[in-house]
């Protein structure tokens, strides 16, 4: 199947031991998109993510990624292919200072240093906050400035395609207003996100597609507008 | 009495020296794996006997080539132990780790054994064995390549770990291991320098006492003791921490010889070791990790 998509995931799989976690999914994330996966609680969605980025093992399928099959590359590998997932519950280095996170997130490009310090420069413009605790450490921040860290943090590894898990977890609704906000304006800036949320209702609103997955399959897939007035859609994710 | 006293200071800060670079060695293996390497005393026995062995006979090495060749062969050492015996164990508990790393340091013991043989062993001392006088304590000039050289290695580990980003990302691999894999970090790669650094610590520590103490194929045994015991006490998992516990146990050990009874050094080091757990139970620098959700 000839493709134009940045991200081309077949027939994938994951097993936590003998219980199947991901039942064959396909997707693709075409460059400049914005993609929202939605789905319950253990629909799959982090587990995808995971395997995605090869922290857990796929048991079947594919995954092809900017023309290059990565379904077995190493997980550092697939960042320095362009891959950063942002994961589920931030995972920052909480003993670290959050500049020192920054740096770390910038690891694939330390040898060019000009990049990583201009980046630095405009993550810290993008979210103050960070420039004003850059020695503190990591652990002692909120969970919204956490997100922004771990967004951050991302964002220095030079993304191709952002993967995005949860963000909104465990945050007040001003807060996840916000950071809907900025993963908008860094999709308007040319940055391909595969966005996953049990939140529906705020990520189809800023998605350009949407996928919906239950108990590890897709059952939908729509442009966000059609999603987000989908009868069943509503009723299962909404609460209208 | 002073005199006294500025002798077994001497001495302890000396022996300090040696508990603080194994222990340090303790620290960074515990840094970034969540792994109580007690092997570490090996680490110290290997690096000085390939030393005595490089440099002997007529056809030896000369003294820096021999420890250059010790430190080499003990950090192979140490990397083949996680390749071989931590990392397959992927996942285990902390207990089996240990049991693991007490097993692979009684199977190198028992291959120095068939390799050197029970005697003891001595390397020619650095820069001459004539003692220097400070005013009525003497000191051997190898005292003081310990100190130099403990107090340079120790640096340098703290530049390593605070300012290089190497450094940082062996640190980030052990605060959260799937994060330093998202952000790009070989984790691998980074527990096998971690264990290299780790084995290159101890191999100088076992190079620099090798003149004074003498080396045999079971030394590492109580300096693995001592090194663990400075770890703890210094609370594990902090580097200099685990410097000063190094210190403070040498100085211990050499005053209560001194003063008390050459007998109960080790045990009122233990004892101290012990009642400090009682009360701080993180180790007198540990503090308590910090997490918010």
């Amino acid at each position: 199947m000839p493709s134009d998509a940045l991200l081309q995931v077949e027939a994938l799989t994951a097993h936590y031991g003998p219980i199947q976690a991901l039942n064959g999914i396909s997707l693709e994330v075409k460059p400049g998109e914005l993609v929202a996966m939605v789905g319950a609680n253990g629909a799959g969605k982090t587990t995808l993510l995971h395997t995605l980025s090869n922290v857990h093992k796929s048991s079947g399928g594919k995954v092809i990624f900017d023309g290059q099959e990565i379904t077995r590359t190493a997980p550092h590998k697939i960042v320095q292919a362009g891959i950063c997932h942002i994961p589920e519950g931030r995972q920052v280095f909480a003993p670290l200072s959050v500049e020192d996170n920054l740096l770390l997130g910038g690891f694939t490009q330390r040898k060019n240093k000009a990049w990583v310090e201009e980046e630095l420069a405009k993550i810290y413009t993008l979210f103050p906050i960070l420039k004003e605790k850059r020695r503190q450490a990591a652990g002692t921040l909120s969970g919204g400035q956490q997100q922004m860290l771990a967004m951050g943090r991302a964002l220095l590894g030079r993304p191709k395609l952002l993967l995005l898990d949860e963000p909104s977890m465990g945050l007040a609704p001003l807060l996840v207003a916000e950071i809907f906000r900025v993963v908008r304006e860094l999709n308007e800036k040319g940055v391909t996100i595969l966005l996953v949320e049990q939140n529906a209702k705020a990520a189809l609103g800023i998605a350009d597609r949407g996928y919906v997955l239950e108990t590890g399959r897709v059952v939908l897939s729509a442009d966000a507008d059609e999603l987000l007035a989908d009868e069943a859609v509503q009723k299962a994710y909404l609460g209208h | 009495m002073f005199d006294q006293i500025l002798q077994f200071l001497l001495t302890g800060i000396t022996v300090g020296s040696t508990y603080a670079l194994v222990g340090l060695g303790f620290a960074i293996i515990y840094n970034a794996s969540d792994v109580v390497n007690f092997s570490q005393g090996e680490f110290v026995m290997i690096g000085g006997m390939s030393a005595v062995a490089l440099s002997a006979g007529d056809t030896g090495l000369p003294l820096w080539a021999a420890a250059i060749g010790a430190v080499l062969i003990t950090m192979l050492v140490g990397m083949a132990l996680q390749r071989f015996a931590i990392a397959p164990a992927r996942g285990a508990s902390v207990v089996t780790t240990i049991i693991i790393t007490i097993g692979a340091s009684i199977f190198l013991r028992g291959v120095a054994l068939l390799v050197w043989g029970k005697d003891l062993f001595a390397l020619p001392h650095f820069s001459g064995e004539e003692p220097i006088q400070i005013g009525n304590a003497t000191i051997l000039p190898q005292s003081l390549w310990v100190m130099g050289g403990a107090a340079a290695l120790v640096m340098g580990a703290q530049y390593f770990f605070n300012h290089t980003t190497l450094g940082k990302a062996i640190l980030a691999c052990s605060c959260n291991k799937t994060a330093a894999h998202l952000v790009g970090i070989n984790v691998g790669i980074m527990l096998l320098v971690a264990y290299g650094m780790s084995a290159a610590l101890g191999a100088m520590a076992g190079i620099l006492v090798a003149p004074i103490t003498f080396s045999s194929y079971d030394t590492g045994v109580m300096l693995g003791l001592k090194g663990f015991s400075a770890a703890i006490l210094g609370g594990m998992g902090n580097p200099m921490g685990a410097v000063a516990g190094g210190l403070l146990l040498g100085l211990i050990e050499s005053l209560s010889a001194g003063l008390i009874s050459s007998g109960y050094k080790d045990a009122i080091g233990f004892i101290i070791l012990l009642l400090v757990l009682f009360f701080r139970p993180s180790g007198l620098f540990g503090k308590a990790s910090v997490d918010r959700v």
